[in-house]
């Protein structure tokens, strides 16, 4: 690396991190605040939750035998706890452009939001003791503070493409994945990502966050519609006229999702920018725990 | 020319036949599009039109550009409204301005000066001279430049009085014999005389009158009938009804000016003039000083009152009346028979009627007083009252100014007096002799059947020669007067009935009590009575019907005072004699007003004349306006202003607009209402701002970061919190005050202590931290420590002491001990316990502090200790390793323990009680 592009990432690394300092602490306060209602829910029986019998199978130590059970039949079984192992949580928050619009200047952005929400729920696994990573290969699940700060990092990275689709590659089974998107894009990607996902036993959650203006098209006139990227254009003479014909659009794309989450078994979620982040991530943290269990 | 309208460059208005072509080239072009981004594109791909039409500009956008451009065309033609006809004053001749200038002037007085203005200035600009004729001093016309003229008339001022036919004549006899053009500004009213000044103008040339059609107003005197006062309105033109409101001024009790009673009046239709009548309480009607047509703003519709509205309050106190006898033998019947027609009567003790303050106090054979009257009394002297004592059996008995002179007796009295002309005595009753010179009474005829039988006797003095002003036929004094302060004692030597003199049976008696001053007249005073009197003006009108200072203007003789007509040397106004005032008004009681009127062949015009107003101006503005609008609504239309934006944009420019110098002040209250919002919706911590910028700044993260422990704690959730001024804001938001000390912090003013201690009294609590861990050692020995003092000083904070073991503080959410801040275990202060509070029998606390401690005064810097930054990471270190941790939580406990403490009040301290309150319902 040239001298003048080390002293040129310096600048951008700061900046990024300055960014990140204030995300991660209203991820932390939005999750301190979600915490205070279920805290010692889960903790004190960590590992201790009973699961299931299973017959014992080869290369299960014979300490790891019930014998209590056991006696009663003439096999042997292993009896399972819960949360012995950690959960592997894989997040895939969209860094498309299309998810840096707000229609108003009091609204945050899509993206904002989403990485608000997203790493407000790592900070609440991290607590609860689950790994948390990213999907794709840059960012493995791991637990403590330190990926916190990891994630936070990775997710202030911009994409420049329009759309942009999830990454399932090294999704670990079973484990519990949350896409945040607009799902703006092509489906395709999102219903390759789910049943891949879905093959490998991972479940999760879909939440799609839709900025409010979106939802509600209030736009008239003459127009020409531009992607955020800039990469597509649509010019219409009368924008009201177009306005039912894009909301029936948007529903099917709605309901287009829906069923791809219930076929797969993921969960589906809907967030609008104009509402309270708070209670986002209280659904999300349900959401994401039913899928646990 | 169109009627009143003309233009200045009407060919222009030729370019209005281009409007309908520019109407079809804008209906031609559509609106260009906006580029909007939206991500939701995706879903917008492949959709078409289905009318396939361009959105047209809509009818009104096009007739709104076509008004908008009509404007401009016909703007820049040029319009005038009332254009000036040019050679309206044709002739050569110097132009001669003859103003009235009276009161009936003043009320229209600047638009008389626009007229003279007016023609001044056309004078000017043809170059004629001219000259002013002001009819009320005349002066010898002097022809000038018209601009010379115009450049002194700010210095015409119309004068308080109305020309007389001398000063007419004379007026006439200062015309040279030359041509002049005359304007006769005229006051509306007719005046005797007016004709010769006429005639002698007209001989020189034409004549134009101004006049206002406005109906002059006008007040006579008021005049007092039974009680009421009576005003009598008057108007010159009778016309239509119409409603008049006529207010009394005067000072209030607290010397203030203000209305002190109104009274609506009506001029019924075609009447020249209405009369009401106003009921008041003598104090009240005392306090009068004018009376005012409300809005008539000329001296005629105001009239000046003087002593004939007020009348005199007499207390009559006589000795003890414990005798039954006749009416006729009581001491007071024939003084009641003389005051009362022109004066009020108080009875009762002299103690009761003193803080009325009569103007007289008659005590009638009263010998001795108590020291507590006889001080109350002389101060009432002092200040100008007069005592009327009258001899009796009781005097002539008591010890009274015997030995040496009673303050309140004019002179030593001879103890027992003497009876002359009696059964037992020699000699005939004593006749009065002619009242000596200087004496009050000098000039009054003396009735032959006035005797004295009986009276007291003067103990000769070297004084009593100047205090006697009335004596008997043998020198032997019988009133004598003595001058107290501004105020005077005067003794009869007799009694106030016949019992001693015939004295009260005479119409003498009635009189001599007049002229003493003690029943005032309420009738005007004649000009016999005025002649050789000199009255000094005290307050003068002037032509606005403003009072003003006479300042040293010199004294009226009395015969020209009631009769003279008003001039430069007798204005209107308040004039002082000897012992009272005399008001002469513009309007006298029997002046009546009439509309002037001119001969036929002069022409009259009124004041208003329509001035030349070019319309360009306004039609441009409007056309800008119009503009304006058209860009307004052109971005609405496009959908490039959102209906909220643009309610918010066209707020905002009308703010700016309208509001201009105001706006600065409405954002401020805008702010200060946001700010009480905020502080209101939620919990909010406060602390004082110091202006020390690192101490403040530390303050609010010290604040913010108990906030942070409050809110993951306990059910207290604070907002983030906010730095209070104490000069501007408003303190009954918060809870609590946080109030570090710095050496250098400013003293608040007087209103933010009366703020603070508002706050102490209504359940607020300072905490107050020097932060030097130094103040518990009794605080003055550090910098801050005196500080605190010097700032706690004005505050209503009650008595202290250190936080004793059994407080409500150390339990109120933590069990604490000590109360660390930054520095560690310094004592902390705070209201100390009433001294009877004990402990009850098995309670392990006091019953105390039913309440919150209105300060908390301490060193320990918690802020410091609390200061947390945007992350949650702490600011400043606490002490070393682990210890230092475990010292930041324990004043984090202290600090939620202290905001529990504001916010509970003695709920934990009542908590104890629960076992024994469960115990006792138990039973």
């Amino acid at each position: 690396m040239t001298d003048a592009a080390a002293q040129a990432l310096r600048p951008r690394a700061e900046a990024e991190a300055a960014r990140l300092a204030p995300l991660l602490a209203r991820a932390d306060h939005l999750a301190g605040t979600v915490l205070l209602g279920e805290h010692g829910r889960r903790r004190a029986g960590q590992g201790d939750d009973f699961w299931q019998y299973r017959p014992v199978q080869q290369g299960d130590s014979r300490g790891m035998i019930d014998w209590r059970r056991s006696a009663r039949s003439d096999a042997e079984f292993v009896r399972q706890r819960e949360w012995q192992i950690a959960q592997s949580v894989m997040l895939w928050v969209d860094p498309a452009a299309s998810m840096r619009f707000a229609s108003d200047p009091g609204l945050p952005e899509k993206a904002d939001r989403a990485r608000l929400l997203a790493l407000a729920i790592a900070v609440c696994l991290v607590r609860g003791g689950e790994r948390v990573g990213l999907t794709g290969t840059a960012l493995p699940p791991r637990r403590g503070q330190a990926q916190l700060s990891r994630l936070g990092l990775a997710l202030a990275e911009d994409s420049v493409e329009d759309y942009a689709s999830p990454d399932m590659a090294g999704l670990l089974a079973q484990g519990r994945a949350l896409l945040v998107s607009d799902f703006m894009g092509d489906l395709d990607g999102v219903r390759h990502a789910l049943t891949q996902a879905a093959d490998r036993g991972v479940r999760g959650v879909v939440y799609q966050v839709l900025d409010p203006a979106e939802e509600a098209f209030p736009y008239r006139g003459r127009t020409v519609f531009e992607s955020m990227g800039g990469t597509l254009t649509h010019e219409t003479l009368k924008a009201g006229d177009l306005r039912d014909r894009y909301l029936a659009r948007l529903a099917e794309r709605k309901d287009a999702l829906v069923s791809l989450c219930n076929a797969t078994g993921w969960r589906y979620g809907l967030h609008h920018t104009g509402d309270s982040a708070q209670s986002a991530l209280l659904w999300l943290y349900r959401a994401l725990d039913q899928g646990a269990r | 020319m169109l009627g009143p309208l003309a233009f200045a460059a009407p060919w222009l208005l030729l370019a209005l036949a281009a409007l309908p072509i520019l109407w079809l080239i804008l209906r031609a072009v559509p609106p260009a599009p906006i580029r909007r981004r939206f991500p939701g594109v995706a879903l917008l791909l492949g959709l078409s039109d289905d009318d396939t039409v361009t959105d047209r500009t809509p009818w009104w956008l096009l007739l709104l550009r076509m008004l908008a451009v009509a404007a401009i065309i016909i703007g820049l033609a040029g319009p005038i409204l009332n254009p000036r006809a040019d050679g309206e004053a044709a002739s050569g001749a110097p132009l001669l301005i003859v103003t009235d200038a009276s009161w009936a002037s003043a009320r229209d007085w600047s638009a008389q000066v626009s007229v003279i203005d007016e023609l001044l200035a056309d004078a000017s600009r043809s170059g004629r001279a001219a000259a002013i004729l002001d009819l009320g001093d005349p002066e010898p016309p002097r022809f000038q430049a018209a601009e010379t003229v115009r450049a002194r008339l700010p210095g015409l001022a119309p004068s308080p009085w109305v020309p007389t036919p001398d000063r007419y004549a004379v007026a006439a006899g200062m015309l040279d014999e030359n041509a002049v053009e005359t304007r006769w500004i005229s006051d509306g009213l007719d005046h005797a005389g007016r004709a010769t000044l006429l005639e002698a103008l007209e001989a020189r040339g034409p004549v134009t009158v101004h006049e206002s059609p406005r109906a002059i107003l006008a007040l006579r005197p008021a005049a007092l009938s039974d009680g009421m006062v009576d005003l009598t309105a008057l108007r010159a033109r009778p016309g239509p009804a119409r409603d008049i409101t006529v207010n009394a001024h005067g000072l209030d009790p607290a010397g203030v000016p203000r209305v002190l009673a109104t009274l609506p009046m009506t001029f019924e239709a075609d009447a020249a003039q209405t009369t009401g009548s106003l009921s008041l309480p003598p104090e009240l009607r005392a306090r009068i000083t004018r009376f005012e047509i409300a809005g008539a703003s000329q001296a005629g519709a105001v009239t000046l009152t003087d002593d004939g509205l007020k009348r005199r309050e007499v207390a009559l106190i006589a000795g003890r009346e414990e005798r039954e006898e006749l009416e006729l033998l009581s001491p007071l019947h024939y003084l009641e028979q003389a005051f009362a027609p022109s004066a009020d009567l108080i009875e009762g003790s002299l103690m009761d009627v003193l803080p009325a303050n009569p103007d007289v106090i008659v005590l009638a054979d009263v010998a001795t007083l108590s020291n507590a009257e006889e001080t109350a009394l002389s101060e009432w002297i002092d200040a100008g009252g007069l005592l009327l004592r009258f001899a009796g059996p009781r005097v002539a008995a008591s010890d009274v100014s015997r030995r040496q002179e009673a303050p309140l007796m004019p002179v030593r009295l001879r103890a027992g007096g003497r009876t002359v002309g009696g059964a037992m005595s020699w000699g005939d009753p004593k006749t009065l002799a002619p009242f000596p010179e200087g004496s009050p009474f000098q000039g009054l005829a003396i009735p032959g059947d006035v005797t004295v039988s009986a009276q007291v006797m003067a103990q000769p003095d070297p004084t009593l020669s100047e205090r006697v002003i009335a004596q008997l036929g043998d020198g032997t004094p019988l009133v004598t007067r003595k001058r107290i302060g501004t105020g005077q004692v005067v003794l009869f030597h007799v009694t106030a009935n016949a019992e001693w003199s015939t004295l009260p049976l005479s119409g003498l008696f009635v009189q001599m009590l007049e002229r003493l001053a003690a029943a005032s007249a309420v009738t005007p005073p004649d000009a016999a009575e005025l002649a050789g009197t000199t009255w000094q003006p005290s307050r003068v009108l002037d032509a606005f019907g403003r009072l003003d200072d006479a300042g040293t203007r010199p004294g009226i003789p009395g015969e020209a005072l009631l009769d003279a007509p008003l001039g430069p040397d007798l204005l209107p106004g308040l004039y002082d004699g000897p012992d009272r005032s005399v008001a002469r008004n513009v309007i006298a009681a029997d002046t009546t007003l009439a509309p002037a009127t001119w001969p036929a062949r002069i022409p009259v015009d009124g004041l208003a004349r329509a001035p030349e107003q070019p319309l360009g101006g306004w039609l441009l503005a409007a056309a800008l306006i119009l503009l304006t609008a058209d860009i307004v609504a052109s971005l609405a239309l496009s959908g490039r202003l959102g209906v909220g934006r643009a309610a918010r944009t066209a707020t905002g420019v009308a703010l700016a607009l309208c509001l201009g110098l105001a706006a600065p002040q409405t954002a401020r209250a805008q702010d200060n209402d946001a700010r009480a919002i905020e502080a209101t919706s939620e919990v909010v911590l406060a602390h004082v701002l110091t202006r020390n910028d690192q101490v403040d700044r530390a303050a609010r993260a010290g604040l913010r970061g108990l906030g942070r422990t409050l809110t993951f704690r306990t059910t207290v959730e604070p907002a983030e919190p906010i730095g209070v001024d104490l000069e501007r804001d408003e303190l009954a938001f918060y809870p609590i005050l946080y109030w570090p000390i710095t050496t250098d912090q400013p003293v608040p003013s007087g209103d933010a202590y009366a703020k603070l201690n508002t706050y102490l009294r209504s359940g607020g609590m300072i905490v107050f931290d020097t932060r030097d861990a130094d103040i518990a050692g009794f605080g003055a020995s550090s910098p801050n420590g005196a500080r605190l003092q010097r700032l706690a000083e004005p505050l209503d904070i009650p008595p202290l002491e250190p936080v004793p073991d059994d407080h409500v503080l150390t339990r109120t959410f933590y069990l604490l001990n000590d109360f660390p801040g930054r520095h560690q275990g310094r004592d902390v202060w705070v209201e100390a316990a009433p001294p009877d509070a004990e402990r009850i029998e098995g309670m392990p606390f006091r019953n105390l502090n039913d309440g919150v401690t209105p300060v908390v005064i301490g060193g320990n810097d918690w802020a410091s200790a609390w200061a947390v930054d945007e992350r949650g990471n702490p600011l400043f270190s606490v002490g070393r390793g682990y210890a230092g941790e475990r010292q930041r939580e324990m004043a984090y406990r202290f600090g939620v323990n202290l905001v529990m403490h504001v916010l509970t009040g003695n709920y934990k301290s009542d908590q104890v009680h629960v076992p024994a309150l469960l115990d006792r319902l138990g039973q």
